[in-house]
């Protein structure tokens, strides 16, 4: 367990520390110079990471009572449940079918009974339909469903059914179905596969121990990738705060391989998929376009280590790596937590403060509030982060201030966009010429802008309303 | 529902950097007490009365603004007292303290509050208020008194306490007594450009001349800008731009005739550009956003202010200069928008 002198206690502020803070002025400075010569982007910020739990082994947190899995838990359709209430499934069995191509089969995260399928409460805010599964009482961890399957047997196309099969998406956090992007669009060619490494977050340290306990089976996956988009090399993206895994990943391959590792600078947001892909082959993807645009598909390393897990059992996606972490709960670590188990279950079983505070699914920057601890652990689901009220602190943000110009936005913009401008247009509500003149379209929502805000005006809040209001308007024109 | 009070949404991010506002604001004030340190030292009570009743006066008036306005004060952003220091700062030592407390009431009202407060205002309200009285009171402004006089902590200039609507007091006498010697009244860019006469650098970094109260000291004035750079929360490229500017267009005159024109150095340390450089054209508000902007922005300033002392009727130009700066910045912003990722040219134009 960590000491608890870990966190702040801060709620809404973290104390402008750029770097580790555990480090002595002389290794920071070190570390600074080297780094400062590594691979990034241009612009971005230096968030307090906090990511007291990357020495925290993963370790498995048992099943809740009830399970409750979302019908869509990606990108895309939501999955077609093929199971009916009071039906008795195993471990690993499918209970729900990919609806078309942009979309992934579910497979049941434990034994159990099926409660019905309801309207259940989401991360995003409105609710949804999900299966409800009663666990069977004292049930093992065992997987007890699907075959040893042959990869090196299959062809491309099969190769990627196959990945679809296993109901992968994204798990760093987008859950975008893993296949779609192993399939490129007519006359695009992907020669490089990037695997996503940065975990650029505060706080979240998922991906940082999955690469050093999961490394055999993350090369597996890279090695899927490549044969499934038929890549001819992959890179591999690590910010320079987890050398160690760096090092573990290195360790393992052959000296002359078509997969190498890269440490990166640590700076947020690194992790980016446009980021990433800038600082690892210079390659910039085109407003509006898709990484494979510029020959590239990028892979969380979470996705790819689960897929050299699963495919060759032929198993499906059931659980995954959730850091539980943050000022206000007791025992923090990394744990692997069956997909449907309730927020409030985690926070129970790892003991959260009383008192009021507020749970983020997902890394502070990017992650959501959500309103209601019976929203579920679901694919997308990296981190569960649980602040609390930092004693005297206007919790619910400081005052808005007006916009004093500093600039400092337009400094930490990864993409130059020129958020101050854009502010000032959302506030006269001139969402056309936030569009139009200044690139609202190409904002990822990093939130960068936000964060360095001295006025903290919501900047990124604004552009979700005016891209909203805008799609709205497109839409019924 | 069960979790109401004990769950609570906000949007993303979740985390947030220190400083805000008023915490840069304060700071700017703190950088701003070694040239109010010196100047007290250097001019005496006068400057010290200046002091207060500019900040007084610029608080008062946005005070009043916002209670006729019926906002929640605004007084307590900082900005206002930067607004009253900086005033005093470009005003001369033995400047009538009720021309003072116009000055700022202009400078706030007029410069800041009309715009619609902190954040709006196009232009530096500081100079707003200089430039109304260097109009409205034209000899005044340009009344020096020598540095270090004797008496200076135990009385006023005669001009300083000056009634109301009333001729300020005539200061030749109260210098002659005082006179430090061969003080003629005039400041090191007058005497340049009228008698060409060239004051030493070094009097110039250290202070030893006359000129507005805050202006003199090249070296109280770079202690405070290096203490904003070093906690980030000033530009340094907007003053280095405007520094190196001015040097670039001195040393082309110097170099094409050194007898008529003053060399590059004497101009870095002479007049206001050193105090307007750091503290006043950096103003956050009122200057680009841009990174290619803020050079433009800065080069134009320093440019101006070289020509208007080389070419101008008047020994100074750092106070139009920078007005004409602040009034162009939202033109140059929307002229050096950078190139968004991932788009061909660069960004939009307003």
């Amino acid at each position: 367990m960590l000491p608890d002198s870990g966190f702040d206690g801060e709620l809404a502020t973290t104390q402008d520390k750029n770097h580790a803070e555990s480090l002595t002025p002389g290794d920071t400075l070190t570390m600074g110079l080297l780094s400062f010569f590594r691979p990034s982007f241009h612009h971005g910020i230096h968030p307090a990471q906090h990511k007291d739990t990357g020495d925290a082994p993963i370790r498995r947190l048992p099943f809740a009572e009830r399970l409750v899995i979302p019908l869509g838990q990606h990108i895309g359709k939501p999955a077609r449940p093929i199971v009916h209430r009071g039906q008795e499934v195993v471990r690993g069995e499918p209970i729900a079918e990919a609806d078309g191509f942009l979309s992934v089969p579910i497979h049941a995260p434990a034994t159990g009974t099926i409660r019905g399928i309801e309207l259940a409460p989401t991360a995003r805010g409105p609710k949804a339909d999900a299966i409800l599964l009663d666990v069977l009482h004292g049930s093992s961890q065992e997987v007890l469903y699907g075959a040893p399957q042959d990869l090196d047997a299959l062809s491309r196309e099969e190769l990627v059914r196959a990945v679809q099969e296993t109901g992968m998406v994204g798990l760093g956090g987008a859950a975008f179905p893993t296949h779609a992007k192993m399939t490129m669009p007519d006359g695009h060619h992907v020669d490089t596969v990037l695997v996503n490494g940065c975990e650029c977050e505060p706080y979240l340290t998922t991906d940082h121990r999955v690469m050093l306990e999961d490394t055999e089976n993350l090369i597996k996956g890279v090695r899927i990738a490549m044969r499934a988009t038929g890549a001819e090399r992959a890179l591999i993206g690590v910010e320079d705060n987890k050398m160690d895994a760096v090092e573990a990943i290195r360790a393992k391959l052959p000296a002359d391989d078509s997969m190498t590792v890269h440490a990166l600078r640590t700076k947020y947001p690194q992790g980016a998929e446009k980021m990433v892909i800038k600082a690892l082959t210079g390659r910039e993807v085109p407003s509006g376009g898709l990484p494979s645009a510029v020959g590239v598909s990028v892979f969380n390393v979470a996705s790819l280590a689960q897929l050299g897990t699963l495919m060759p059992r032929g198993q499906g996606l059931i659980e995954r790596v959730v850091t539980v972490t943050g000022p206000a709960i007791e025992r923090p670590g990394n744990y692997l937590v069956p997909l449907g188990t309730p927020i409030r279950f985690v926070l129970d079983t790892l003991g959260r403060e009383s008192g009021p505070g507020s749970v983020v699914l997902g890394g502070p920057m990017m992650g959501s509030a959500i309103a209601s601890l019976d929203v579920p652990v679901t694919k997308g689901t990296s981190g569960i982060l649980v602040f609390r009220h930092a004693p005297g602190a206007e919790h619910l943000g400081r005052q808005v201030q007006p916009c004093i110009k500093c600039g400092r936005c337009v400094e930490a913009c990864p993409l130059s966009l020129n958020p101050s401008q854009l502010g000032l247009l959302a506030a006269k509500r001139e969402y056309d010429a936030m569009a139009e003149q200044y690139h609202l379209f190409d904002c990822f929502e990093c939130g960068s802008c936000s964060y360095v805000c001295p006025s903290y005006i919501p900047l990124v809040q604004y552009f979700r309303i005016a891209k909203a209001i805008l799609r709205e308007r497109s839409a019924t024109r | 529902m069960s979790d109401g009070p004990l769950v609570e949404i906000r949007t993303s991010p979740h985390v947030r950097q220190t400083p805000s506002v008023d915490q840069i604001m304060r700071n700017v004030v703190y950088a701003l007490v070694p040239v109010c340190v010196f100047s007290v030292w250097a001019f005496g009570i006068s400057v010290l009365a200046l002091l207060l009743v500019t900040t007084l006066a610029c608080v008062l008036t946005e005070q009043l603004f916002c209670l006729a306005a019926g906002k929640p004060t605004t007084v307590r952003d900082w900005s206002v007292v930067i607004t009253g220091i900086l005033l005093a700062l470009t005003l001369p030592p033995g400047f009538p303290l009720w021309m003072a407390a116009v000055a700022s009431f202009v400078g706030v009202g007029l410069g800041k509050l009309l715009f619609g407060g902190l954040g709006q205002n196009v232009l530096n309200p500081a100079l707003v208020g200089r430039a109304f009285v260097q109009a409205a009171f034209p000899v005044a402004i340009t009344t020096w008194t020598p540095p270090f006089a004797e008496g200076r902590f135990t009385e006023f200039i005669p001009s300083t306490l000056t009634l109301p609507f009333l001729q300020p007091a005539d200061v030749s006498g109260w210098l002659q007594l005082r006179a430090v010697d061969g003080f003629t009244g005039a400041t090191p860019l007058a005497l340049m450009k009228f008698e060409h006469v060239a004051t030493p650098a070094m009097d110039l970094f250290t202070g030893m001349v006359a000129g507005s109260a805050g202006e003199t000291s090249t070296v109280a004035i770079l202690l405070g800008g290096a203490y904003l750079v070093a906690r980030r929360m000033m530009d340094w490229r907007i003053p280095t731009a405007v520094l190196a500017s001015a040097a670039l267009t001195g040393s082309l005159f110097w170099w094409l005739d050194p007898g008529q024109y003053p060399d590059p150095l004497f101009i870095l340390l002479s007049g206001g550009l050193m105090l307007g450089a750091v503290f006043m054209a950096s103003d956050m508000v009122a200057s680009p956003v841009t990174p290619l902007g803020v050079w433009v922005y800065g080069g134009l300033i320093g440019f101006v202010t070289v020509v208007i002392r080389l070419f101008g009727g008047l020994p100074e130009g750092v106070m139009y200069a920078i007005l004409l700066g602040n009034a162009a910045s939202p033109l140059i912003s929307g002229w050096t928008q950078p190139r968004v990722f991932g788009q061909r040219s660069r960004g939009g134009r307003r």
